[in-house]
């Protein structure tokens, strides 16, 4: 027969393959949505038997991997804004197995498609191994004393999940109604049908009827719905014209006195600023008209533990970013100088700025011990450090700091005499 | 007065590609790509949280379907799950961008450190030997550049295009002239426009079919990633539908002169220092300082690492010694261009868990 979506002559399954049917059923449930086009269909197809129908119907169609042809038809659904297409996906039961989470993201969403599960209880294509969704005692031929275990009830699972309408069915007789009711839900409808496959299901299990197996697997047949939910639609947010919209680049407005490469390492306690410090120490020498990059690290979990920055300053482009021994390192809490105790143990000149409560390391360096935590507290503590060194440190006027820490979100909490006061 | 921003290339990206005509994020998170991810969310028109890589590249596959230009980012691990299908949409023909930012393996590995270890892995990423255009970063300007050009490339090829980073070159901030931010061309789609009837993968001159959106209201689209002929029609092994399986690789090689990118400072030299991505700053910096000392040394930094412009070996073919530095085992691109065995002078540096630093290099440049 030339269906008007499906051409269902010499479909491409053995003679008595449950597949025959559930498409014969589906050309007729097509056909009988009114004013339903062909080209108004997309069909995406899994792999496996039942995947091979694409090149039979005149729709659109999409023949992609085993087991993500529903991820697939969402993809589709999703990006078609006219409501009136229609995004089908065919599955077998082994497609619906290891594509199980496609499934649940597609029916908790609400994505407008049907999807079609051929549960034939086995996988045909590959030669009739048991699937998730196999019953107990269903034998297959690595299993041919019968699956020990219960299958996956898709039905209960998805409407679970939130499917506005989920079927099981026989796949015996007549199922245009069933079908065509699925293919009219707007949003996620999902249809099992419940199929014999000739080839393994029935060789290894004769004499069985499909009806019988589903009534002594305890397996339900019938439709549940859901609660009804607009289909989803991707939110178009109105973007931003611009990345770069709300932010200004920074206007070189100072004069530097670094000659050379010069790098510093921050090194304290989660939460206390660091990070931002070292964003304030870069933006003031880019102020100042040097080149500045900065890379922090932290543990996984960003709010415990040591937080450390790295900032290279130069009057010179800077390309490689590594820093092999620094020039400068301020560590304000314990943590932090742990991260770095083997950076600065290998310093053999430079500035160590330490804490005063904390116990020196051994090192070349000099170190400069200041009660940085002092009178502002943790928060502030490299603040101050940094507000020290660029004193000493004849990089860039320590003007440059203060002006971008004022102009920054933190401008209007710090007490700025009291920073420089503590700053020595 | 210089005016600089103060930013990491991550943002240079996002923007880049958006203004390029991408339209669809869809994300799953990952260190290092995570800042990808939150800038798409604010600047991209559709970001869509996948629960997983194998959702995101079908949901990706689905939107280029469509008609639309979907962008991810991801990292190794979730490379390794999209892998599959990647391979579909390359088979398919689906433009789309895949951001990968390496990170250090192997396995899970330290997902804060840095390595460029995923290029053996690209350049095998399709069973068969087809390559996919990848383009690597290794500056602001890159990030700038070869985004818009991924963006555009996933469309005039019709196919998956990665654009390759690593931790380093995507997280860290730097001062950027806002000089490098060009203006980016947004992509005028390469739609079919004919009468009909529409034959899915019969190529115009340039090896390419024009794509026609799946629910086109006029003619039949027909998409496959199984072995199949011009019209998309599955074949076992047929002479046609084998042309059709070749020309996948014939597009993307025959075209490479549209997007064969590089920077190569020749110096007269008979040593040439090959670095890509992140090791690129220090390939620069070695050569400055060599240069510092007297001696000579040319720079050459891949930016199109897959398929191999046949303009390398003619570039790289003029030195008598050829020093490649990258952070991987081994040497990937090293043997991806001279095989295991290497012809005379070919050297390696590498390093894995750290840079490599701009003297080691200079060392195996006197060496
Ligand atoms: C990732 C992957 N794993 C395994 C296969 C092999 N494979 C092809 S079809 C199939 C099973 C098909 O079973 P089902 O989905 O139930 O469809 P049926 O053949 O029963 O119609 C499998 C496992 C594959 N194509 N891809
Ligand atoms: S092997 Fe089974 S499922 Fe596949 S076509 Fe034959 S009868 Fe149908
Ligand atoms: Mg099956």
């Amino acid at each position: 027969m030339n269906g008007k979506f499906l051409s269902t002559e010499n479909l491409p399954f053995c003679k008595g393959c449950g597949h025959h049917i559930v498409s014969q059923n589906l050309e007729k449930a097509l056909s009988s949505v009114e004013g339903l086009s062909p080209l108004d269909v997309i069909v995406v197809t899994d792999i496996g038997c039942i995947g091979i129908i694409d090149k039979q119907f005149t729709t659109h169609t999409v023949h992609g991997l085993h087991g993500r042809s529903v991820a697939l038809a969402a993809g589709i659904a999703m990006a078609i804004e006219d409501p009136k297409k229609k995004v089908i996906a065919l599955l077998g039961d082994g497609g619906a197995t290891i594509g199980l989470q496609h499934l649940m993201e597609a029916a908790q969403r609400n994505i407008n498609m049907t999807v079609i599960v051929h549960n034939n209880m086995l996988y045909g294509m590959t030669g009739g191994q048991p699937s998730g969704l196999t019953p107990r005692g269903f034998k297959t031929p690595i299993m041919p004393d019968g699956k020990p275990n219960i299958g996956y009830d898709l039905c209960k699972v998805l409407h679970a999940t939130g499917a506005p309408s989920v079927r099981r069915l026989l796949a015996l007789g007549d199922l245009t109604a069933d079908l065509a009711a699925a293919l009219k839900t707007p949003g996620f409808a999902f249809v099992e049908a419940m199929e014999i496959c000739p080839s393994y299901g029935v060789k290894f299990n004769p004499n069985r009827k499909l009806d019988d197996i589903a009534k002594e697997a305890g397996i339900e047949l019938g439709h549940w719905e859901g609660p009804a939910r607009e289909p989803y639609r991707p939110a178009t947010h109105v973007a931003p014209a611009s990345l770069f919209a709300a932010e200004k680049p920074i206007t070189a407005s100072q004069k530097a006195s670094l000659t050379e490469r010069y790098a510093v390492v921050l090194s304290g306690s989660a939460g206390e600023g660091v990070q931002s410090a070292a964003e304030f120490l870069a933006q003031a020498a880019i102020s100042c008209d040097l080149h500045a990059t900065k890379k922090g690290s932290y543990p996984v979990t960003v709010g415990v533990g040591f937080s450390t920055a790295e900032i290279l300053l130069s009057p010179r482009p800077i390309h490689f970013t590594g820093i092999s021994v620094p020039d400068a390192v301020i560590a304000t809490s314990q943590e932090g100088l742990n991260k770095v105790r083997g950076l600065v143990e290998k310093m053999t000149k430079g500035t160590l700025y330490l804490d005063a409560s904390l116990e020196a390391p051994a090192t070349k360096a000099t170190i400069v011990k200041h009660d940085f935590r002092g009178p502002l507290g943790g928060r502030s503590a490299v603040l101050v450090a940094l507000t020290m060194l660029l004193d000493r440190a004849g990089i860039m006027p320590t003007d440059a700091l203060l002006t971008v820490l004022k102009d920054s979100s933190l401008g209007k909490k710090i007490d700025f005499a009291k920073l420089r006061q503590t700053a020595g | 007065m210089s005016e600089r921003y103060f930013i990491d290339n991550s943002r240079l990206i996002i923007e880049a590609a958006a203004r390029a005509g991408a339209e669809v994020f869809i994300g799953y998170p990952i260190t290092p790509a995570n800042l990808l991810y939150l800038y798409a969310s604010q600047r991209f028109p559709v970001v869509l949280p996948a629960p997983d890589e194998i959702t995101t590249l079908q949901w990706m596959a689905g939107y280029a379907a469509a008609g639309k230009l979907p962008v991810t980012a991801t990292s190794y691990p979730g490379l390794a799950l999209m892998i599959e299908s990647i391979g579909m949409s390359h088979m398919m023909e689906l433009p789309m961008v895949i951001i990968l930012v390496q990170r250090l393996g192997p396995a899970t590995g330290t997902a804060t450190g840095g390595a460029t270890g995923d290029i053996s892995l690209l350049h095998g990423i399709n069973s068969g030997g087809y390559p996919i255009p990848t383009l690597c970063i290794s500056d602001p300007r890159d990030a700038w550049e070869l985004s818009a050009k991924a963006v555009h490339l996933a469309d005039r090829l019709r196919c998956p295009v990665i654009l390759l980073a690593s931790k380093e070159t995507v997280m860290t901030v730097q001062d950027v002239d806002p000089a490098v931010m060009t203006a980016v061309e947004p992509v005028t789609r390469r739609f079919y426009t004919g009468e009909g009837p529409y034959r899915p993968y019969a190529p115009e001159s340039d090896g390419v079919p024009p794509l026609l959106p799946v629910g086109d209201a006029r003619h039949q689209v027909r998409i496959t990633a199984s072995t199949h002929d011009q019209n998309a029609a599955l074949q076992h092994s047929t002479p046609e539908a084998l042309a059709n399986s070749r020309r996948l690789a014939e597009k993307v090689e025959k075209n490479i002169g549209d997007y064969t990118l590089f920077d190569w400072d020749d110096d007269a030299a008979e040593t040439v220092v090959v670095a890509y991505d992140v090791t690129a700053a220090a390939a620069r910096e070695a050569v400055a300082l060599l240069l510092a000392k007297g001696e000579k040394a040319s720079l050459f930094i891949p930016k199109t690492l897959f398929p191999v412009p046949p303009r390398y070996f003619e570039i790289l073919g003029r030195y008598k010694k050829i020093v490649i530095a990258e952070e991987n085992l081994h040497g990937q691109y090293r043997e991806i261009l001279f095989g295991k065995g290497c012809r005379d002078g070919v050297r390696g540096v590498n390093a894995v868990g750290r840079l490599i630093t701009p003297e080691e290099i200079a060392a195996e440049v006197r060496s």
